[in-house]
């Protein structure tokens, strides 16, 4: 960088060296990154117009001129590896926008159709005698806590045991090794197959043609176990070894080890994964239009006859909207806005569980 | 408070790798007895096999016996969990219970074993712990926080008063000091010497320094190769081996020229 002073020990000529002001060459100045691919996206106006004006042609048309326009004029200012580095940058936030869209478009839509009929009768209300304007989803609410709830009663337990059994005590044997292969397949299960199979199950202990709100229970929990022992699984394997040891070399038993040391180690996990799993199957429509059924009244008794959930409601509010149909179909907008909401507030749960039970460290 | 341990004819092993093979030894009462040897000799996994903390890993067993008090701490009617409740361990790393204070920390084994007392027995007993692992005066006023929360050596010193808590008769330990500073590591040997009052001490180390400082006996474990079993070469009063041990793969060992 300098010439070696006389102190220093001179270095053997061969040595080339190293110039840190050189290497770092010249540098664009901190906007250009994102200025140059603004640029490049309004250069792509002109093509598009002439093509004809479409705006999905602009957005493919914008990140590819953009991209290039800033890695052109990178490469030339700033040499090969910078301009690299803006490329990447460029094709990664590139397609993070992409995914993003459908994202905003689907809660965009949702919110501004069924935000009209967030009122309070669609909290207090059921169907019973509306065919046109009014009406609600009180009874669609509460069938789909209850069935929600009564899968999470049937799936946890099992599946919560069935990690435990995997992680403690299956030691890898044959046994475990079936009932993994046996989850990952029922993670598979098209959740119409889950359906048909709870209706089969309970067309054949209570005749065909039932519809009962723990039928949709178990058909939810066919979907649902498979979650919940892979999400607890995983946290289950991250407990440290040396804490069950630690117990074991107290004199601990195993059973007593596992309840008392492992599962609150790893309660954040647990909290997360279960109400994830939750969100996952609160949506299930077509489990819950065989086994379950809709109607108009409330059903709160989920062993005495058909009940109506969110889901299966919004699709019935669309496919059979009543006269005049847009009173119908916004209450199925509403209905598929409260089910967003609550699969929203179902992670942020999970989140608020993650922190709240996670272990402590501070002094 | 303290007991003998008979060890006769022990091969431990792990699936059918056998890695340690034939320790005759007898381990005293009311002493410290240091384990050393070069690292994979079975060092630990001999001590792991005295409170059978062994046969936790999967495939992981032992043939032999380890008798203590005239029990056979092998014998199919002996509950391990009965074992470790006698032989208590330290771990080389500190491994405090994240999800439990201070205070829930050293009573753990107490309370885990299913215990319900007063709370008077169990301040008691808490007080008293840590004061003998010389923690007592530097976390009394925050039983209450986390046990993870303390320095390393706080730590360790932590799981020593949540292992001696449970009054066992031995405490093993597993390189107590390896992930510790000089002055933690004082601390602990310290606390060695003053608990071998109390309890049979059996430490597996790899500071030869250490197994002089604290140890009355000392067994010298080595092995022929890799994928030969550990043996017990040696095993005699600390002076001894330290000064003119009987073997000259100790004297190698313990004079650095090993190999």
């Amino acid at each position: 960088m300098s010439t070696p002073t006389p102190t220093a020990p001179s270095r053997p000529e061969a040595a080339p060296e190293f110039d840190l002001a050189a290497e770092s060459g010249n540098r664009l100045p901190r906007f250009a990154g994102w200025g140059l691919f603004v640029l490049g996206a309004l250069l792509a106006a002109a093509p598009t117009a002439l093509l004809g004006w479409s705006t999905g042609l602009f957005v493919v048309l914008a990140i590819v001129v953009g991209t290039v326009v800033t890695w052109g004029v990178s490469r030339a200012v700033e040499g090969r590896r910078k301009s690299t580095d803006r490329l990447v940058t460029c094709l990664v936030s590139s397609a993070f926008a992409i995914a993003m869209v459908p994202l905003f478009s689907l809660v965009y839509t949702v919110v501004s159709n069924g935000v009209g009929r967030l009122d309070a009768e669609f909290f207090t209300s059921s169907m019973v005698g509306v065919i046109g304007e009014g009406g609600g989803a009180y009874h669609a609410i509460m069938g789909t806590l209850i069935v929600t709830a009564l899968a999470t009663l049937i799936s946890v337990p099992i599946g919560v045991l069935t990690a435990i059994y995997l992680v403690e005590y299956g030691n890898r044997g044959r046994l475990s090794k079936w009932i993994t292969f046996l989850v990952d397949v029922m993670t598979g299960i098209p959740s119409i197959v889950a359906g048909l199979f709870a209706y089969a199950l309970f067309a054949l202990l209570f005749g065909p043609g039932v519809r009962l709100g723990v039928a949709g229970a178990v058909a939810l929990s066919v979907l649902m176990i498979p979650v919940v022992v892979r999400s607890v699984e995983e946290v289950l394997k991250l407990v440290p070894n040396e804490l069950r040891e630690a117990a074991y070399a107290l004199g601990v038993p195993k059973w007593r080890t596992i309840i008392k040391v492992v599962l609150p180690t790893a309660a954040a996990g647990l909290g997360t994964g279960i109400t994830l799993s939750i969100a996952r199957v609160v949506g299930e429509t077509a489990p819950l239009l065989i086994t379950v059924g809709i109607t108009t009244a409330l059903n709160v008794n989920p062993f005495d006859g058909r009940m109506a959930t969110l889901p299966v409601y919004a699709f019935y509010q669309l496919t059979q909207p009543g006269v005049p149909p847009e009173f119908g179909i916004n209450r199925a907008w509403t209905a598929a806005l409260l089910l967003i909401i609550l699969v929203m507030a179902l992670n942020l749960i999970a989140r608020l569980i993650s922190r709240v039970f996670a272990p402590k460290t501070n002094r | 408070m303290a007991k003998r341990i008979e060890v006769s004819d022990l091969d431990i092993f792990y699936g059918n790798f056998k890695a340690v093979e034939g320790v005759n030894v007898s381990i005293e009462p009311r002493s410290v007895t240091a384990l050393i040897g070069p690292s994979g000799c079975g060092k630990s996994t001999f001590l792991r096999s005295l409170n059978r903390m062994h046969e936790v890993i999967p495939g992981a067993r032992v043939e032999g016996k380890v008798v203590m008090d005239g029990q056979n701490l092998y014998d199919p009617d002996t509950d391990p969990v009965a074992v470790r409740r006698q032989i208590g361990m330290v771990f080389q790393r500190p491994n405090p219970f994240p999800t439990m204070s201070i205070y829930d920390n050293v009573v753990a084994g107490v309370r885990l074993n299913g215990g319900r007392m007063k709370k008077s027995d169990t301040d008691a007993i808490v007080e008293r712990s840590l004061q003998s692992a010389n923690l007592w005066n530097e976390v009394k006023d925050r039983l209450d926080r986390p046990g993870a929360g303390l320095s390393g050596g706080q730590q360790q010193r932590l799981c020593i008063a949540r292992a001696i808590a449970v009054e066992p008769q031995v405490l093993l330990m597993d390189e107590p000091c390896s992930a510790l500073d000089p002055i933690s590591t004082l601390a602990i040997e310290d606390l060695m010497t003053e608990l071998k009052d109390r309890f049979t001490i059996v430490i597996v180390t790899h500071n030869l320094q250490q197994a002089a400082r604290v140890s009355e006996q000392t067994g010298f474990f080595n092995l022929n190769g890799v994928g030969q079993p550990g043996r017990l070469i040696e095993f005699n009063p600390t002076e001894k081996i330290f000064s003119n041990p009987d073997v000259k793969a100790t004297e190698d060992y313990i004079s650095g020229r090993f190999g």
